[in-house]
C-alpha cells in the first residue's frame, strides 16, 4: 500500500498517530491475525454480544428504575394495579414497562439477552469440553471461562429480584433459606445481607449496586482477559488438511472475519429484538407486588437456576438436630452440592485429564468428540446430571400439562438422577466407538457411490470409492488420547515409581482406561488403491465395520 | 276472676305455665319449620315443582353414584347439605356427571340432557334435601360492579399458590390440580369459592364478603381478557416457557445463523 494514494488530512494525522503509538506496526500485526473457521467457533459470540446487548439496555433501564423498597401507593397507567400499596423499586418497574417510551421493549430484551448469555456461554463451554479445547495452553482461560459463569449465575439472581414483584420474591425467599441454612454463619449471613429480619429495607439497592457495578465490572474484565488470551494463544483449529499443532488455517481477522464477526452480532441483535417484541418475558404487572405471605403456584427461577430449583424439589426432607442446632440438610445439599459437582468439576476437569493421561504436551488441533470417548461420555453422563435437576426443577408444570401425578415425577426423578448419567455415560462410550468404527470403514473402505456393479458370478456390489481428500484429512486427523507410559510392572511384578500405593494404582489404572486408541483408523482393512478388491469381498466377508 | 287469681298461687301452677310454654313453642316450631325450608327452595330455584323433576333427573342421572336418596355410595359422597351452588357449578362446568372415576373430575363439555332448566330442577331437589350455600344473582357476580385492585390483592392472597398467578392452573399432589380459570365463568367462580369442589377449600361469606368475592371475580375476569402487551404470552405460566423459547427459538436461530456464515468458504489459493 503506497501513501501516496491516501489524501493529505489522513496520512498526516495517521502519520501523527504511528509515530506516537505505532498503531500502524500493531494493526498491521492483528488485522492480518488467522481465525479458525468452523460454525462452533460462533458459539461463545452469542454471549459475548448478548453481553454488549445487556449492557446497553441495562443502561437505559437504570434511567427510569428507582431501587427502593419505600413503600408508594401505584397510581401509574396498569388499571389492576391501581392504588395498591407496593415498593418504589417495582412501581417503577411498571412505570419502565407501561409508561416509558419503548420501555418494555427494553425491558424484554434485557431479559432475553440475559437467558441467550448464560445459553450462549453453556453451549460455548460444551463446545470447548467437547472438543478438548481447553487442553495446554488455555487451562487458565478455561478457568476464567468457568468464572465466567459462575458469574453471570449470580448477576442473573440479583438482576431478577430487583423489579420485586412476586415471582422474584420467591427467589428471593430461597436465597434467604440457603443463607441461613448455612452452619454457623448463616444467621450472621442472612442479617448482613438483608440488613435485619427478612425481607429487610436494604437488599434492592445492595443487589442493584452487585447488579449494575460490581459484578459487571469483574464480568467485563474477564470478558476482555478471555478475548486477549484467546487472541494470544490462537484458536484451536479442527483436524484437517494442513492443519498441525504449529499452524493456524483460516481466514484473516480483516478483513474476512471481522466481516463474520460483525454479521453474527447483528443475527444476536436481531434475534433478541425479535424476542423482545413477538414474545412476552417477565410479565411483572401479572404477578403483583411482593409481599412475604402470598407465593404463587409455578413458581419458577429463570432458566440457568432451574438446576438448584429441581435439586430442592428432589431432595427429602432431612434435617440433622444437634445440641440444640438444626442443620436443614433438604437445603444445604441440594444448594450446595449440585453446584459444586458442576462448577468444581467444570474448573478441575483440565488438571484431572492431565493427571491421568500424563499429557504435557500443547495441543492446538481439536479433538472430534468420538475420538476421545471418555471425555465425551463423561460430559454427556453431566449434561444428564444437570438435565435431570433442571427438568424437575419444572416437575409441577409437567405435571400440570401432562397429567402424571406430581408426586410420581418427584419419586422418578429421584432415581433418574443416579441411574441417568450412568446410562448416558454407556451410551455415549457405546456410540463413539461405533462413530469410530465408521470413520475406520470409510479409511479402510471408502464411501459407497451409490453404483451397483454385477460381477460375473452374478453377484451385485455397491462399489465404494474413496472418500473426499478433506474429509479423509479430517478423520486423519485423530490422534490417539496418551496415557502415561510405563505404567506395567517390571518382571518382578513391582510397578514404576510413582504408580505405588492406591493413588498411583489407581492413576494407572485409569491411565489404562481413559488412553489409548480404542478402534484404530486403519485396523487392518487396508488401505489405498485396494478399495476395489474390498469392495469386491466385502460383502460375503467377515468385515463386521461394513455393515455400520 | 277470682278462682284464677287464686289458683295463680297453686303449688302447680309454674309448672303448668311452663308446660304451657313448651307446648306453644314446639307447637309452633313443628309448623313454621318446614314451611321455611320450602320456602328457601322455592327462592333459590323458582319454584317449588322444580323438586319433582329435579328428583326425576337426579334419580335418572345422579342416583347410580350418590344413592337414591342422595345419601351417597361407596363411588360418590352424599349430597344432602351441598345446596343448589354446589349443583349448578358441577353441572354446568360439566364435571358432573362423571365420565371416569380419577383423581379429580375434569372440567368437559356438558352432557347432552343439561341445559338453564335441568340444572335449576336438580340444584332445587338438592337444596330441598337438606339446604346449603345457594346459587348467586347475576348481580352478585358482575365483573363490573367490582374493584379490580382489591380483588387482585385478595386472589394473590388466597389463590394464586394453587391457580398461578393468573389462573392459569397448577399441579397438586398425586394427580390432583388446580384447574386454569380461563373458562370459568363468573358465576362457576363464585359457586366454586363457596362450596369448595374437589380439592379445593371452602371460602365462606365469614373469610371473604360476598363484596369481596365479587372483586376478586373482576380481577380473574379482567386479567384473563387482558392482551399481552410483551407479545406472545407464552401459555404465561413464567420462566419455564421462556427458558424454552430461549433455547428452541434463541440458541437455534443463532446457531443456523452461525453455520450459515461459517458455510460460505474462502477460496484457497492453491
Amino acid at each position: 500500500m503506497s501513501t501516496g494514494t491516501v489524501p493529505k488530512p489522513i496520512a498526516g494525522a495517521s502519520g501523527f498517530l504511528d509515530d506516537r503509538l505505532g498503531a500502524g506496526n500493531f494493526l498491521k500485526r492483528n488485522l492480518r491475525k488467522v481465525f479458525p473457521d468452523h460454525w462452533s467457533f460462533l458459539l461463545g459470540e452469542i454471549a459475548l454480544y448478548s453481553f454488549i446487548i445487556l449492557l446497553l439496555t441495562g443502561t437505559f433501564l437504570t434511567f427510569f428504575f428507582k431501587p427502593s423498597m419505600a413503600h408508594v401507593v401505584y397510581d401509574g397507567s396498569y388499571e389492576p394495579l391501581r392504588d395498591v400499596t407496593m415498593s418504589e423499586a417495582y412501581a417503577s418497574s411498571l412505570h419502565i414497562s407501561f409508561d416509558v417510551r419503548g420501555g418494555l421493549l427494553m425491558r424484554q430484551m434485557h431479559h432475553w439477552a440475559a437467558l441467550l448469555f448464560v445459553a450462549g456461554m453453556m453451549v460455548h463451554a460444551l463446545r470447548v469440553f467437547f472438543t478438548g479445547a481447553y487442553r495446554k495452553p488455555r487451562e487458565l482461560n478455561w478457568l476464567i471461562g468457568v468464572l465466567l459463569l459462575t458469574l453471570a449465575l449470580a448477576e442473573g439472581l440479583t438482576g431478577y429480584s430487583l423489579p420485586d414483584d412476586l415471582l422474584s420474591g420467591a427467589g428471593l425467599r430461597i436465597t434467604e433459606g440457603v443463607a441461613i441454612s448455612l452452619p454457623l454463619v448463616g444467621t450472621w449471613i442472612t442479617f448482613f445481607l438483608f440488613g435485619g429480619e427478612y425481607p429487610g429495607e436494604d437488599v434492592i439497592s445492595r443487589f442493584y449496586s452487585l447488579h449494575i457495578l460490581l459484578i459487571p465490572g469483574i464480568l467485563l474484565a474477564l470478558i476482555s482477559a478471555h478475548m486477549v488470551l484467546m487472541w494470544v494463544q490462537k484458536h484451536t483449529q479442527m483436524p484437517g488438511k494442513g492443519r498441525t499443532n504449529e499452524n493456524v488455517v483460516g481466514a484473516p481477522f480483516y478483513p474476512a472475519f471481522m466481516a463474520k464477526a460483525g454479521a453474527y452480532f447483528m443475527f444476536t441483535f436481531g434475534v433478541i429484538a425479535l424476542l423482545g417484541t413477538f414474545a412476552q418475558i417477565n410479565p411483572i404487572w401479572l404477578f403483583g407486588p411482593y409481599t412475604p405471605a402470598d407465593i404463587s403456584a409455578g413458581s419458577q427461577p429463570d432458566f440457568y437456576m432451574g438446576f438448584l430449583e429441581g435439586a430442592l424439589r428432589l431432595m427429602p426432607s432431612w434435617e440433622i438436630n444437634f445440641l440444640g442446632f438444626t442443620l436443614p440438610m433438604s437445603v444445604l445439599i441440594p444448594a450446595l452440592v449440585p453446584m459444586g459437582i458442576i462448577m468444581t468439576g467444570l474448573a478441575l476437569y483440565p488438571f484431572l485429564e492431565q493427571w491421568v493421561t500424563g499429557d504435557r504436551s500443547e495441543h492446538h488441533v481439536a479433538d472430534r468428540p468420538r475420538n476421545n470417548p471418555h471425555r465425551t461420555s463423561i460430559g454427556i453422563s453431566a449434561i444428564t446430571f444437570y438435565g435431570v435437576l433442571w427438568l424437575l426443577g419444572a416437575n409441577d408444570e409437567i405435571s400440570s400439562v401432562f397429567h402424571v401425578s406430581l408426586n410420581w415425577t418427584t419419586y422418578i426423578g429421584r432415581g433418574l438422577i443416579f441411574l441417568g448419567p450412568l446410562v448416558a455415560y454407556i451410551v455415549t462410550y457405546r456410540i463413539c466407538l461405533g462413530l469410530q468404527r465408521s470413520d475406520a470403514a470409510v479409511i479402510g473402505h471408502g464411501v459407497e457411490s451409490g453404483v451397483i456393479k454385477r460381477l460375473p458370478h452374478g453377484e451385485y456390489i455397491e462399489v465404494h470409492v474413496p472418500a473426499e481428500a478433506s474429509i479423509e484429512a479430517h478423520m486423519r486427523g485423530k490422534t490417539a488420547v496418551p496415557m502415561i507410559a510405563g505404567t506395567d510392572t517390571d518382571k518382578d511384578g513391582i510397578p514404576p515409581k510413582g504408580m505405588r500405593g492406591p493413588l498411583g494404582r489407581l492413576r494407572a489404572k485409569m491411565s489404562k482406561a481413559y488412553g489409548g486408541e480404542k478402534i484404530p483408523l486403519d485396523d487392518g482393512h487396508g488401505h489405498g488403491d485396494e478399495h476395489d478388491e474390498h469392495a469386491q469381498v466385502g460383502p460375503g466377508g467377515d468385515d463386521r465395520s461394513l455393515t455400520h | 276472676m277470682n278462682r284464677i287469681t287464686a289458683g295463680r298461687r297453686h303449688p302447680l301452677a309454674r309448672y303448668a305455665v311452663l308446660l304451657l310454654a313448651l307446648g306453644l313453642l314446639g307447637g309452633f316450631y313443628t309448623l313454621a319449620a318446614p314451611t321455611s325450608e320450602r320456602a328457601d327452595a322455592a327462592i333459590a330455584s323458582g319454584r317449588a315443582d322444580d323438586v319433582a323433576e329435579g328428583k326425576k333427573l337426579f334419580e335418572q342421572s345422579c342416583s347410580s353414584c350418590h344413592g337414591l336418596n342422595a345419601e351417597g355410595t361407596k363411588n360418590g359422597p352424599t349430597l344432602v347439605g351441598v345446596g343448589a351452588a354446589a349443583v349448578d357449578f358441577q353441572v354446568s362446568s360439566g364435571r358432573m356427571p362423571l365420565a371416569n372415576p380419577g383423581a379429580q373430575a375434569p372440567r368437559k363439555p356438558t352432557a347432552p340432557w343439561v341445559n338453564e332448566d335441568t340444572i335449576r330442577q336438580l340444584s332445587a331437589y338438592i337444596q330441598s334435601l337438606g339446604g346449603g350455600p345457594t346459587v348467586p344473582t347475576d348481580e352478585q357476580v358482575d365483573p363490573a360492579k367490582g374493584d379490580k385492585s382489591k380483588g387482585g390483592e385478595l386472589f394473590r392472597a388466597n389463590c394464586i399458590q394453587c391457580h398461578n398467578f393468573v389462573g392459569a392452573g397448577g399441579a397438586l399432589t398425586q394427580g390432583k390440580y388446580a384447574p386454569p380459570l380461563n373458562e370459568a365463568t363468573p358465576k362457576q367462580i363464585y359457586e366454586a369459592m363457596i362450596t369448595g369442589p374437589q380439592a379445593m377449600p371452602v371460602f365462606n361469606d365469614s373469610i371473604i364478603t360476598p363484596d369481596q368475592k365479587r372483586d376478586m371475580i373482576a380481577y380473574i375476569v379482567g386479567v384473563r381478557e387482558e392482551p399481552n402487551p410483551g407479545g406472545a404470552g407464552l401459555g404465561r405460566i413464567g420462566p419455564v416457557t421462556e427458558g424454552i423459547v430461549a433455547w428452541i427459538v434463541g440458541i437455534s436461530l443463532l446457531v443456523l445463523a452461525a453455520i450459515w456464515i461459517t458455510a460460505k468458504k474462502r477460496q484457497a489459493h492453491q
